[in-house]
């Protein structure tokens, strides 16, 4: 198992090299440079300042020669400053906006979860019932419908009209003079409409994922067997059935690793959440190569991350996994 | 109190000021009274507030509270004194001396001098700065600080535009940054400066807070705290101002005409609405053989209905431009040449030129070759995709074939502005009260990088704007610009297209706000909110 792991991890090292080499020839490809951004069309700016700030950046060398730059600081742990105005550290911009990201993104796979997993076990067990059909209605619906309209729409009634929930943003005004209680209420109160959003667009997936599994299940031999033993048909469904659907769950679970700190634009931008949807969009508008670069690699680190765990806990849930 | 300075709005223009009031005017005798927080809503976070090293509209709003200039734009757009008490300009028109305000004190109590604004000249045009606005500061020769309170610049040539660029210029405190890398300087993210609200903190993407400054120099601002909220998208922001959670926003024109006529609405905002700096046109590439006839482009202008398309995309909310001037400014010329929807004079036109339809299939040809281009204009703006559309259709209807190509704003500028491969493009400019229109239409001005990109050359015009730049008397600069105007509008390079109106929309609580030439803002620390109506206590 040691060495496996070992094996794996070194593998990933070449892997990630070429993510991020792949990922900075083509970032780079797209026209236009961060100098353009910041001076053009600005009457009062100069063609000097362009060159001062190609220089200044870096962006008159080769491009290979950028990249082995960006590499060697990486390698050091720096993900260089941001080219954009402030020149912050793209560390400091991607940690004050991942704490939300992940907040929104985890309460919303366990939202999906909790309400998609017992939707997809009924519409398996009593398919083509009524139930069924109203679950598939209700789940297609929250596929269906731009995630946009749908949290306008509930801003303007539950915001506006019923006074209810806050519109947007993630926190209220006075939130510093809150306490301890006060201000997990009032964090609540904000997420409630995204992750509901959030969420709902992603039940469809999910459920109809758990449903054909479970389909897939009953009809197995070993089902068979379990009724003929005479075991109820919820320790069936639940004991038996239940546990061997549920084992793909586990790689769909590695495989949103990295979208914990994926932020959609949109959505981010609807509920004024400062998260990573944004900020990688503005980076990529503002051709912010270090900040877009850095959004990449955590992205493919968690990416490469993530399949390991799904590959470690499938082996660990599985034992037919375990013994080959 | 906000800044001017050009700059090409890449998205929604939510900046620029000025009259026209039409609003439900607030009336009744309220008593000011100190206290109280207006939250504004921004569609954009700030960059950086050092405003010498930001380019973006929102870091300008939140540091015009925080710094001064020099000089400053009075209400009725007349430069007035404003760290400076007073100014002469010497008869040769080449030096000009700052009397500067006595007793005035950072924000951190150090005390202000002439040497904190020969230390922000010094900034401005460093090489090591990387600003976009040192052009104005290195037409200086010499910059001198004699005494603590007099400051004296000296020009080779008479520079007109001076005064201007010390109104638009921040100045920034010595002490704080002498020997420094500005660019990696605290101040910006937590700045200090001279003016009305100091900074208390900055929420990225989320909120920046201002608290008012007790020891201003002109007097302590009425209302007490000032809170920018960060929300990007402009339903939000709307819905977020009827749920009562923000008092100032700008409203789009939909907005404003459909969305705000409630009762319910007006009881608790005042609308406000004047024309804002900046024009929308329609910039021909006259490098290319089609548009280097001027009847040709005097035929498009014709043939597009530009009361149309206010009605239809700005709904109604705006003007006609017929130069590069907003129409309500001294140097507006309201006797140039106008083009009214006039399709058959199009037709005319563009017979005279050489442009028939002779094969019948109702495009236009000359030599074999049929009259089609294509308009390019930025991703991000629908109220410029919209005018691409209705003047599609309307040039279509004289035989002129239009395709209309949007696309993101940094390949935008690389690929087709800059090396100026482009038939015709929809953009907008905005700008302010100083006239001076150089990097524009200068002939000299037509390389990769500069303005003038759809090189307009005209030795008439290259004259008259060097003129201009030396000339102080306003009498004789309003001769000099009114021939440019002309010379503009018989000549088409661009057709302008309209000047939208600012739309804003202020809580009802708020009183003091006079609408002016320039707006809104200009008297912002004398706005307040009566004892009784004040909302926050903080």
């Amino acid at each position: 198992m040691l060495t496996y792991l070992s094996k794996r991890l070194l593998m990933m090292l070449p892997l990630l090299l070429g993510i991020t080499l792949i990922s900075f020839m083509v970032i780079h490809l797209a026209p236009g440079e961060p100098t353009d951004l910041q001076t053009a069309m600005n009457p009062k700016a100069s063609a000097q300042l362009q060159q001062r700030l190609r220089t200044e950046y870096g962006l008159d060398k080769p491009i290979l020669v950028q990249y082995g730059e960006w590499v060697s600081r990486l390698a050091r742990f720096d993900f260089g400053n941001s080219f954009s105005q402030d020149r912050r550290p793209v560390i400091d911009k991607i940690r004050e906006r991942l704490p939300i990201t992940i907040l929104i993104n985890v309460l919303s796979i366990a939202l999906i979860l909790v309400v998609s997993i017992p939707i997809g076990i009924l519409s398996a067990t009593k398919r083509n019932s009524l139930f069924d059909r109203l679950t598939t209605i209700f789940v297609f619906i929250g596929f269906a419908a731009p995630s946009f309209w749908l949290a306008l729409l509930l801003m303007d009634y539950l915001g506006v009209h019923l006074g209810l929930l806050p519109v947007a943003g993630i926190k209220s005004l006075g939130f510093e003079y809150l306490g301890w209680g006060g201000k997990v209420m009032d964090i609540l109160r904000h997420l409630m409409l995204p992750v509901f959003i959030s969420a709902f667009g992603g039940l469809a997936g999910f459920s109809r994922y758990v449903r054909s599994n479970m389909l897939e299940v009953v009809r197995q031999d070993y089902i068979l067997t379990a009724r003929a033993k005479g075991l109820s048909e919820r320790s069936v469904i639940y004991k038996h059935a239940l546990r061997n659907a549920l084992l793909p769950v586990i790689t769909i679970l590695g495989l949103s690793v990295p979208g914990l700190i994926g932020g959609s634009v949109i959505f981010e931008t609807i509920f004024a959440i400062p998260g990573m949807g944004k900020l990688f969009y503005d980076g990529v508008m503002m051709r912010d190569y270090p900040l877009i670069m850095g959004i990449l690699v955590i992205g493919a680190i968690l990416t490469l991350i993530g399949n390991l765990l799904a590959d470690i806990s499938y082996a660990l849930a599985d034992p037919r996994i375990r013994n080959s | 109190m906000r800044r001017f300075f050009l700059i090409l709005a890449g998205l929604l223009v939510l900046s620029g000021c000025q009259h026209q009031d039409t609003s439900t005017a607030p009336a009744g005798k309220a008593v000011p009274a100190y206290g109280d927080t207006l939250i504004e809503g921004t569609i954009g976070d700030a960059s950086t507030l050092l405003p010498v090293l930001a380019t973006d509209s929102a870091s300008f709003d939140v540091s015009g509270l925080i710094y001064n200039g020099l000089v400053r734009y009075n209400k009725d757009l007349k430069l007035v004194g404003d760290l400076a008490k007073s100014w002469q300009i010497s008869p040769d028109k080449l030096t000009i001396t700052f009397h500067l305000r006595k007793g005035v004190k950072w924000q951190d109590g150090a005390p202000f001098t002439s040497a904190d604004v020969l230390f922000t000249y010094r900034v401005y045009v460093d090489p090591k700065t990387p600003t976009a606005y040192a052009e104005d500061y290195k037409q200086v020769v010499k910059a001198e600080a004699p005494d603590p309170y007099t400051f004296r610049v000296t020009y080779a040539k008479p520079y007109a535009p001076a005064l201007d660029s010390w109104a638009s210029i921040s100045i920034l405190p010595r002490h704080l940054l002498e020997g420094k890398d500005i660019t990696k300087s605290p101040l910006a993210r937590h700045p200090i400066g001279t003016g009305p609200y100091r900074f208390v903190k900055w929420l990225p993407g989320q909120e920046i807070v201002l608290r008012a400054n007790p020891g201003y120099f002109r007097g302590e601002p009425y209302i007490h705290r000032v809170v920018y909220r960060i929300i990007p998208d402009s339903s939000t922001m709307f819905l977020e101002l009827e749920s009562g959670e923000l008092d100032y926003m700008g409203l789009t024109p939909l907005q404003y005409t459909r969305q705000t006529d409630t009762l319910a609405f007006r009881r608790r905002f005042n609308k406000y609405r004047y024309l804002s700096f900046g024009y929308t046109y329609l910039g021909y590439n006259l490098r290319r053989p089609m548009f280097q006839d001027r009847r040709v482009r005097q035929a498009i202008s014709y043939a597009i209905s530009k009361k149309e398309i206010i009605d239809g995309v700005l709904l109604g909310m705006g003007e006609v431009a017929t130069g590069p001037y907003k129409p309500d400014t001294w140097v507006y010329d309201p006797n140039v040449k106008r083009y009214p929807y006039d399709p058959a004079k199009a037709r005319k036109l563009l017979a005279e030129a050489g442009w028939r339809d002779t094969n019948g299939d109702g495009i236009l040809e000359k030599d074999g070759k049929p009259f089609s281009f294509t308009i390019v204009t930025n991703q991000g703006n629908d109220q410029r995709v919209q005018t691409g559309e209705i003047i599609q259709r309307r040039l279509r209807e004289v035989g002129i074939d239009v395709h209309l190509r949007v696309i993101e704003w940094a390949t935008f500028l690389k690929d087709f502005i800059q090396p100026g491969n482009f038939d015709a493009t929809i953009l907008g400019w905005s700008g302010g009260p100083e006239p001076d229109q150089y990097t524009i239409w200068s002939s000299t001005q037509t390389g990769p990088h500069q303005l003038n990109f759809i090189d307009f050359r005209n030795a008439e015009v290259d004259k008259l704007l060097e003129e201009g730049r030396r000339t102080f008397d306003r009498k004789k600069r309003k001769k000099i610009y009114d021939r440019f105007q002309e010379i503009l509008a018989e000549d088409q390079p661009y057709t302008f297209l309209y000047v939208p109106d600012a739309l804003p929309a202020v809580a009802k609580r708020v009183h003091g706000i006079k609408p002016a030439p320039v707006g809104i803002q200009y008297n912002f620390i004398k706005w307040y909110v009566p004892k009784n109506e004040q909302k926050y206590s903080r």
